[in-house]
């Protein structure tokens, strides 16, 4: 009986209480190895391919495609040939569905605090080894925008991610707004969870974050990946950001949420009423707005880390989306030999949640790079 | 983010408000209680409790507390809103509107138009509407179309902790009469709602439910209704948008249409009695503008048109059921396929 495997509907997020198996990539019979795509999964927020957690012969199939069923209810079992189908009839009939309290999960949520303001961060791992990763979203984004990387990267390592100062549960007043700040909280983070040196991974104006804490205390980084960074190149798409600050109805925050993705249809009535949450709450017009007037006025970026990334000794990746409309995939361009870049093709400005599989691996792997490197 | 109930986030939009703005006021009956007699002052913070701490941080000056007078109080709020001040005033049941019908729509709601717009009237009346309360035919009515009916009147109807926080924040920062429905058996229902304040837009539809084959448009504690329905029948195969208006003055008449456009039939779930009600606005708007969209006729879930009852056996059948529009909303996806 201990060679059937289960393969349970995932919880991708907190909210996430049941999803839907929109259909199976691989039939019964088929032999799978762990972090093959097996089957494409719909939740209230986005839909994803869905990688098998396990390796084995996927022998019976028992959600069927077009299903919704709770978060850890059976979807297939695998088992070696040599096990009856008896015996797996007999597996599915004694499977319990553990309930997912939100108290299970292994995510941890806590605050941080610069100048009197509270930075909010997420903890995730049971891993206790490995240089933690501390996870910077974008301009106008979250923690939660790591939804599809936090549990894959926290395996091998704890992961922090955080909220930006004006932006998710952090305090809404932002002082001056620049990267100096912005860096600063990711610091405090560092801090407060006592972490001594992490790999920094930044999206978007979250790269330029990540760059300017490398700048600033370089002792603290062990590497960097940026996202679809800033800080590499002149531009940014200014009617973005602009139609992001002044976006309230729902048809002009989807309009501009449709700039980030390749694919439009992947912007669910959940995202857009998740940013229009946001946006309502009292203080964030005035922080976004700082921030973009600081950090991307006219649609120029005010920071190059061109020279830094050149001179660093760090390990940088560099990921982008050819179909990135927000920042120019070309300003990954002509960068040092020493900066790894990997462009994804079909992806736009969200490579982390549009190609979350191949991301995590690339990722997972910069981080290895880094680690053998510094031994 | 905290859970917090319909009544905790009502009570901390009104009490952020006063701290933010001096000429915000409370008044109402009862709304602190015990006035004037002996014993503990704020005994009650509201018939419910709704108000309950206001007293104590404002003060009596700010927080009037009346007897049961809803014609001299409700008027006195107009009276005072045209001259300055920014009164939040409860009407207990909204059932009891009848005594002060007069100062809300022949005077309130006529001012700015009749003042050629030299005049503004930023007044909050918050009551109570809906059945299920076993509270009897003259507590539990759901009278938001008569005010919809009223031009120069705004109607809110919150249907969730989230969205009452930021309607009423949004409805004590309007300058013109504002209608807030609040459903008594919601009072106690929790999610998360932020700390910090924030304000929903008038005439913004809401999309809780996004579905292909029906649109079903829901008010106040039908929402939840309607999203259970639109959640099961998904089950079933049926694929539902459920809209939530948020205000019936104005309507986001845009938001139904398009949806009506994409899904072709319609589905509208009223706790109102039948005549001359939204369920019957809503129709009237789809089959004027929309009917080249209609795929299936246009039909509603509403009670009979009689009192509610008082008999708990009664009631249940009366209000609207989750059963009822998963059978309506199956009705007409069925007739494609046929």
């Amino acid at each position: 009986m201990s060679d059937i495997q289960p393969i349970v509907m995932p919880k991708w997020g907190l909210a996430m209480a049941e999803g839907t198996l929109v259909g199976w990539s691989v039939g019964e019979g088929s032999d799978i190895q762990k972090g093959d795509e097996i089957a494409e999964i719909e939740t209230t927020k986005i839909t994803n391919v869905f990688e098998s957690p396990v390796s084995g012969v996927l022998r019976r199939q028992i959600t069927k495609g077009g299903e919704i069923v709770p978060v850890g209810a059976l979807l297939a079992v695998l088992a070696p040939s040599t096990v009856s189908d008896a015996e797996i009839d007999a597996f599915i009939g004694a499977f319990v569905v553990e309930s997912a309290d939100d108290n299970g999960s292994k995510v941890v949520e806590r605050e941080a605090h610069l100048g009197g303001r509270n930075i909010f961060y997420k903890f995730s791992g049971s891993a206790e080894d490995g240089i933690p990763a501390v996870l910077i979203h974008g301009f106008g984004g979250d923690a939660d925008n790591w939804l599809f990387n936090i549990e894959s990267l926290s395996a091998s390592r704890p992961v922090y991610a955080l909220d930006l100062p004006g932006h998710g549960k952090s305090t809404k007043t932002v002082v001056k707004g620049d990267l100096d700040e912005l860096a600063d909280a990711v610091i405090a983070v560092l801090d407060d969870a006592g972490v001594a040196k992490a790999h920094l991974v930044g999206h978007s104006l979250g790269g330029a974050v990540a760059f300017k804490v490398l700048d600033k205390a370089p002792t603290r980084v062990a590497s960097v990946a940026g996202v679809a960074p800033a800080g590499l190149g002149e531009g940014v798409n200014d009617a973005y950001i602009r139609g992001f600050i002044s976006a309230e109805k729902r048809k002009d925050v989807k309009s501009a949420l449709q700039m980030l993705v390749a694919d439009p249809e992947q912007v669910s009535a959940t995202m857009i009423e998740g940013i229009q949450r946001y946006k309502r709450l009292e203080g964030v017009k005035e922080a976004i707005e700082t921030i973009a007037a600081k950090t991307m006025p006219q649609g120029r970026q005010a920071v190059s880390f061109r020279s830094l990334v050149e001179k660093t000794d760090k390990p940088v990746l560099v990921v982008w989306g050819e179909k990135d409309a927000i920042i120019d995939p070309r300003h990954s361009e002509g960068v040092a030999s020493t900066v790894s870049v990997v462009r994804l093709p079909s992806v736009g400005h969200m490579p982390h949640l549009e190609a979350a599989k191949t991301f995590n691996a690339q990722v997972a792997k910069h981080f290895e790079n880094a680690e053998a490197k510094s031994r | 983010m905290p859970k917090k109930t319909y009544r905790q986030v009502i009570n901390e939009a009104i009490a952020s408000e006063m701290r933010r703005d001096s000429r915000v006021v409370a008044i109402g009956t009862d709304i602190a209680g015990g006035k004037g007699s002996p014993g503990e002052e704020d005994a009650w913070g509201g018939v419910l409790g709704v108000t309950k701490g206001l007293y104590g941080e404002f003060g009596p000056e700010r927080v009037l507390d009346t007897p049961i007078t809803e014609s001299a109080f409700i008027g006195a709020s107009v009276g005072a809103a045209a001259t300055g001040l920014r009164p939040v005033a409860e009407l207990m049941f909204v059932d009891f509107m009848g005594v002060c019908f007069d100062q809300i729509f022949n005077q309130a709601a006529k001012f700015r138009y009749m003042f050629g717009g030299k005049a503004v009237t930023p007044i909050v009346i918050r009551t109570m509407y809906g059945g299920g309360f076993r509270a009897a035919s003259q507590h539990s009515q759901c009278l938001y179309p008569l005010f919809t009916h009223i031009p120069g009147l705004k109607v809110v109807i919150p249907s969730s902790p989230y969205e009452a926080k930021g309607l009423l924040i949004e409805a004590i920062r309007d300058n013109d009469p504002v209608i807030f429905f609040e459903h008594k058996v919601l009072y106690d229902i929790e999610e998360d709602v932020p700390d910090e304040a924030y304000t929903i837009p008038f005439g913004e539809a809401n999309i809780t439910r996004e579905g292909r084959d029906v649109t079903v448009v829901a008010f106040g504690r039908m929402v939840s209704f309607a999203n259970t329905a639109a959640d099961e029948l998904k089950r079933e195969g049926i694929s539902v948008t459920v809209i939530d208006p948020r205000t019936t003055s104005p309507l986001d008449t845009e938001t139904i249409l398009e949806s009506v456009s994409a899904t072709g039939r319609l589905v509208v779930v009223d706790e109102a009695h039948p005549r001359c009600s939204m369920a019957a606005d809503i129709a009237r708007l789809v089959a004027e503008e929309g009917f080249k969209d209609l795929r299936a006729p246009i039909r509603t879930v509403t009670p009979p048109h009689t009192p509610v009852p008082f008999s708990p056996t009664l009631e249940d059948i009366y209000i609207p059921s989750v059963a009822r529009i998963k059978d309506v909303v199956r009705s007409i996806a069925a007739k494609v396929s046929a």
